[in-house]
Parts: structure tokens; sequence; C-alpha cells
């Protein structure tokens, strides 16, 4: 990075500024990890170092509303990533590969579309969806919901990666005999794996996180640990939730750092 | 336009009458051309004359709007690419990233359904014949350019292609690798005796490397001969200076007898040269002088002589070059090899010279 005359370091009040947005950032996220290791039933007041909330988590009165949950959201975090990064998978190979069509723009506004409209908006459209065709609610709404937002999350990354990709590689496949099919799973596929990796775990955290949504569309009964979460909110906050979001928290960081590692390594070195 | 007659030899790819359009642009205008086999055939033209349409047709890539293509006798214009027994040398080399070089070279094998050992062991021996054979684990990331280059060819060898398709494959590698790779390539057709395809709008690589030229301007053939032929006899205006350096001077015909064209150039200056047909007398032509077959002197001689004055000398390695303008006439260059300069002076700028032209030097071309 050139650090010239217009190096924005040197505007004035750029550091406090910074200082600011990170502060607001990061401030309650550190505070609560903080408080999840409070010896405490009170949420303010630090009586010292503990993990007994965490104990709490797996084996406290709330431990079995809670591990449902959490079976419940990994499992329709796990296929509806799965589903989704397919669905995407394909729909980049068709719409950047297909050459210049007709609507190709349209299909890519309308792909991503999605991500700009606010959730509750969504949330109200799907649940209507599901209520106007006579869907019970349960987990498999949950899943067709999970799985119809995700694709725009998993499509971005991939369809970044396959732009990168000079459709050459696939011409020499054909060149040297190879079938579309075999030019899709010995070339393409490889080379876009990044982008696809990065798509799923990205789609996984958004599927894991995600409340609004699930709130509107899940029926009596089925919760996930976000539902869950804001279930036992309701009754008073307790120092297990914040050791819960504690460990929610890890993952997302996790879960987002493999991605990031992801999408930047290069199978070609 | 083709004078040898095409039966003398096994044609490889026969085009014929082939047009391709993309919207209302034609970019190839009704091509007819035959390569044969065994020879290293080079398509020469500037940019955007459609060298590289005419090479992806032939690859598949790119479907004929009109005519047909014919490999071996067998029409294959309207197979897919990976149905034609043609390979193809990039010009970026598309190699694939993610695999190791041997894996690279023996895809084509592991396609055409050979075990997994078998194109292992064909790439190795490709390798060896491109002298590669050491950075076989490597990642085409991890070659210089030539390197690439070689493995890009190796790997459109293997297969064992009845017609290997090369477009512009030196022109990424610098001057002196693009010397080394010319002769390579030279060397590697006459090993496999394998049709190549070369695609180049460099005339000094046509020239080294071909057996045959096709010369094409914007969408069409314009002559197709020998290397040699081409320069020595190009059939019109457009062949003449886009092959080597010439001379080109607008004349007027004055008069034709036993087969000898008499022409003037403006400023009094007169000279013959054998006839063409297609040309008559009073036509406004252009007449083309290689640099090289003229030489200067103090007084006229035997050979067509014209008078003028030495404008500058340019010194260009083995050459040097003189300008001279004929009294009141056009301006020429003048070629003359350094070896020669024992033999022939050279004269100071401002001195009053004759440029003389060896016997059968001047051209008259139709435009
Ligand atoms: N897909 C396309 N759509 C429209 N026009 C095209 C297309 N591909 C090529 N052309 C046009 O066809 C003409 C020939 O292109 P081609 O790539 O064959 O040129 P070339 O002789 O290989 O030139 P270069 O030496 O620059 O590679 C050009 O004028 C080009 O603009
Ligand atoms: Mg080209």
């Amino acid at each position: 990075m050139a650090r010239g005359k217009y190096d924005i370091r040197r505007y004035p009040g750029f550091l406090p500024m910074t200082v600011l947005c990170l502060t607001l950032l990061y401030a309650p996220l550190i505070v609560v990890t903080i408080y999840s290791f409070n010896d405490s039933s009170s949420i303010t007041n630090w009586e010292g170092m503990s993990t007994r909330w965490y104990v709490d988590v797996f084996v406290g009165v709330e431990s079995d509303k809670f591990k449902s949950a959490a079976w419940n959201s990994f499992t329709i975090a796990m296929i509806a990533a799965t589903v989704s990064t397919t669905i995407a998978t394909l729909a980049a190979t068709g719409m950047i590969r297909a050459g210049r069509f007709r609507l190709r723009t349209l299909s890519f506004g309308l792909i991503s579309l999605p991500l700009m409209v606010p959730e509750i908006v969504t949330a109200v459209a799907t649940l209507i969806f599901f209520n106007s065709i006579g869907f019970v609610r349960g987990y498999t709404t949950i899943l067709l919901a999970h799985i119809a937002f995700c694709i725009p999350f998993a499509y971005m990354p991939i369809a970044a990666r396959m732009q990168g990709i000079e459709d050459s590689y696939e011409q020499a496949a054909l060149d040297l005999y190879a079938s579309k099919f075999q030019a899709f799973t010995r070339i393409l596929l490889p080379l876009m794996a990044p982008g696809i990796i990065s798509g799923f775990l990205l789609a996984f955290i958004i599927s894991l996180d995600d409340f609004i949504i699930t709130n509107f569309v899940k029926g009596a009964g089925v919760e996930t640990l976000p539902t869950a979460i804001f279930g036992s909110v309701k009754q008073g906050i307790k120092p297990n939730i914040m050791a819960i979001s504690t460990m929610l928290l890890a993952i997302s960081i996790v879960m987002v750092t493999i991605s990031y590692l992801v999408s930047k390594s290069d199978n070609t070195k | 336009m083709e004078k040898s007659a095409p039966d003398t030899a096994t044609i490889a790819v026969d085009v014929r009458d082939a047009v391709k359009r993309y919207g209302d642009f034609t970019a190839l205008k009704r091509i007819s051309l035959s390569i044969r086999d065994n020879e290293f055939f080079t398509l020469l033209g500037p940019s955007g004359c459609g060298k590289t349409t005419l090479l992806r047709m032939i690859a598949g890539f790119e479907d004929v709007t009109e005519g047909e293509i014919f490999l071996f006798g067998d029409e294959i214009d309207t197979l897919p690419p990976n149905k034609r027994p043609v390979n193809t040398v990039f010009q970026n080399y598309a190699l694939f990233p993610h695999m190791t070089v041997t894996d690279n070279v023996g895809f084509g094998l592991e396609m055409l359904g050979r075990t997994k050992a078998e194109a292992r062991r064909r790439a190795g021996e490709m390798l060896e014949l491109v002298r590669l054979s050491q950075f076989a684990g490597r990642k085409p990331a991890q070659l210089s350019g030539g390197q690439q280059q070689r493995v890009a060819l190796a790997r459109a060898l293997a297969p064992q292609p009845k017609v290997l398709l090369l477009d512009e494959p030196l022109s990424a590698l610098d001057l002196k690798l693009r010397q080394t790779m010319r002769y390579e390539l030279k060397e590697l057709q006459r090993e496999t005796g394998i049709t190549f395809i070369f695609v180049t709008h460099d005339q000094e690589e046509a020239l080294t490397m071909s057996d045959r030229v096709a010369v094409m301007s914007s969408g069409e053939l314009q002559q197709l001969g020998e290397a040699r032929e081409i320069y020595e006899t190009p059939h019109n205006v457009f062949v003449a200076d886009f092959i080597g350096e010439t001379n080109l001077l607008e004349v007027s015909v004055d008069q034709i007898a036993q087969g000898r064209a008499t022409c003037h150039l403006g400023g009094g200056h007169e000279l013959t040269c054998d006839a063409v047909e297609g040309i008559g007398v009073g036509a406004h032509v252009h007449l083309s002088v290689r640099p090289e077959r003229l030489f200067l002197s103090e007084a006229p001689t035997e050979a067509e002589s014209l008078p003028g004055r030495v404008r500058d000398n340019i010194f260009v390695g083995t050459d040097i070059q003189t300008i001279v303008d004929l009294n009141e006439g056009p301006r020429m260059t003048v070629r003359t090899s350094n070896s020669a300069r024992g033999a022939r002076r050279v004269f100071e700028a401002g001195s009053a010279v004759y440029v003389n032209m060896e016997q059968g030097a001047a051209r008259l071309l139709v435009d």
C-alpha cells in the first residue's frame, strides 16, 4: 500500500473515529464473553472467575431444551448449507459459463436481491407462503426457509471465484477429449473448490445464526438455538445465556476465519 | 490461388469455402485452403485478420457459418472439439493450474480411456522429448514462461493428434527464447511427423519455420505458397508490403513488348521489368523491389540504373541501409550487407550515386 500524500491516516480525527467504531462494535461482545465466566447468579456483579455457567448449559435445568435446540440448529444448518451450496454452484456455472444470454443481468440481480431485502419482509413473506400452501409449520418449514435464504450467501463467494477462472481451461479440457461433464468435474470444480467451501461455511453460519425468519416459520415446540435463547431471555437474562452466546460466538469466529482462509488459499501452488 | 496441385500429397486439413460471421460482421470471407500431411503450415496476417478464428474453427470452438472442413477426408465441422483428433497449444497455454506437469501432460490420454499408468508413462516420454523431466512433479505456476510453453506442447502432442494447432505460442516469450523455440518447434514437427498449423503475425517467424505459408488480411486469403515463393514473388501489394521490407514505387506502364514492361516512375525515371498478366499499357500500379536486391555505384552500370543522391546511412547490425532520393523521383532504400562492404563501398550522405537493380528484382504488382 502506497503511503502517499493522501494517506487516510493523516486526516484529522481518523484515530478517535476508528477507536469509537471498534469500541461500539466489540465492547458488548467482550462484556458478554467476560461475564460468561462470572461466578455469580447476577449478570452485573463480578464475583470472580468460574466456568459454572458453562457446566450449567450442559447439565442445568434448561440443558435439555438447549441440547435439542442445538441439535436442530446444527442439522438444519448442515442440510441447508449443503443444499444451498449445491444450488448456488450450479447457478454460478450456468450463469457465468453460459455466455451472454438475455436476462443475465436480471438473473444476477434476482439471485442477490434477498441480501438487500429487510429480513422481516422475507420472514413475513415466507410465513404467508407456507400458510397459503397449507404447510404445517415445524422442522421442515424452517429447513426449507433456510435453504432458500442461504442461496445468495453461498452464491457470492462461488461466483466471485468462478469469474476469476478463464474459460480456456475448459476449452483445453474439451480439446483433450474430455466430455463436458469431465471438464466440469476434473477442471472447473477443483478450481472452484475454495469458493465452494467458503460459500458453504458462510451459508452454515448464516443458517446457524438466523433468528427472525426462523421465529416466523417454526412451529410450536420446535426450537433452534437462537429462538431457544430468545425464549429463555424473555424470562430474564441468566448468566447461562452468556455462556451459550459466547460458545456461539466462538463457533462463528472459527467458521468465518476458515471461510476467509479458504477463499484466500490457492490449490495451484 | 494455389499453384501446386493439392492431390500431390495427402491432404490433412481441407477448408472449403469457409465463412464465419459474427452478427453482421464477416470475420472470414470464403476461405479455401488445403494443408498437407506432415507439413509445417503457417497462417500469417496482421492482427484481426481472422487467423485465430480459422484455427478455432478447425479445433471446434467456433462453428462454421458456411462451408466445410475436412480432416483426412472426413467432414469434421459439425463434431464437438472432444471428438476431433486435433489438439491445440493455446496462446496463454491454459495449463490446468491445480495439476502437476505430469497430470497435465497425461490428461488427454486419460480422457481417451487409457489407464492412469499408461498416461503417466507416456507423459514421461513426452516430458523427455521437451526436456522437462526434472519438472514432472511441479505445478504450472512454478515454471517459467518458456517451460510452461513446452509443457503445453507436450500436453497437446501426448495423445498423438493428427494435426497440432498452435495459436501464437511464442508471443509471450522474450526474443532470445523465441528464436530457440522456433528451432525446437521445427525439430519437434520433423521428429513427430505431425501436421502443424501455426498462427502468427510475425512474418520472420513464418518465413523461418514454415514449409508453406498462407498470408491473410481482413478475412481473406491473399497468397498461399512456400516461404521463399511468397517472399520472392508476392502476388499483390499487401503481400509484398507485409512480408519483409520492400520499396513500393508507384509507376505507370508505358509500353509492353516481348514480355517486358517499360514503366515510368516520375522524375523522368524509367525502367523495364517482367510484364505481368492483368497489367496492361497505361495502368497505374505498384512496383516492388526488395532493398537487398539493389546496389549502389558511382557510375551507371549494365543493370537498370537510376541516378540519385544519398540522404542517409543507417546501421542495422548485419546491414547498412542507405536511403537514396532519386533525382526528382521517389525515395528508395538500399540494403548492403556488412560482409559485402569490402566489395561495395559505402557512400556518404550527399554523394551522387546510381541505384542499380539485380536481374528480375523489380516486380509489378496488382493492388
Ligand atoms: N466472438 C466474436 N464476436 C465478434 N467478433 C469477433 C469475435 N471473435 C473475433 N471477432 C472479430 O473477428 C476478427 C478476427 O478475429 P481473430 O481473433 O481471428 O483475429 P486474429 O487474426 O487472430 O488477430 P490477432 O493477431 O490479434 O490475434 C476480428 O476483427 C475480431 O474483432
Ligand atoms: Mg489471434
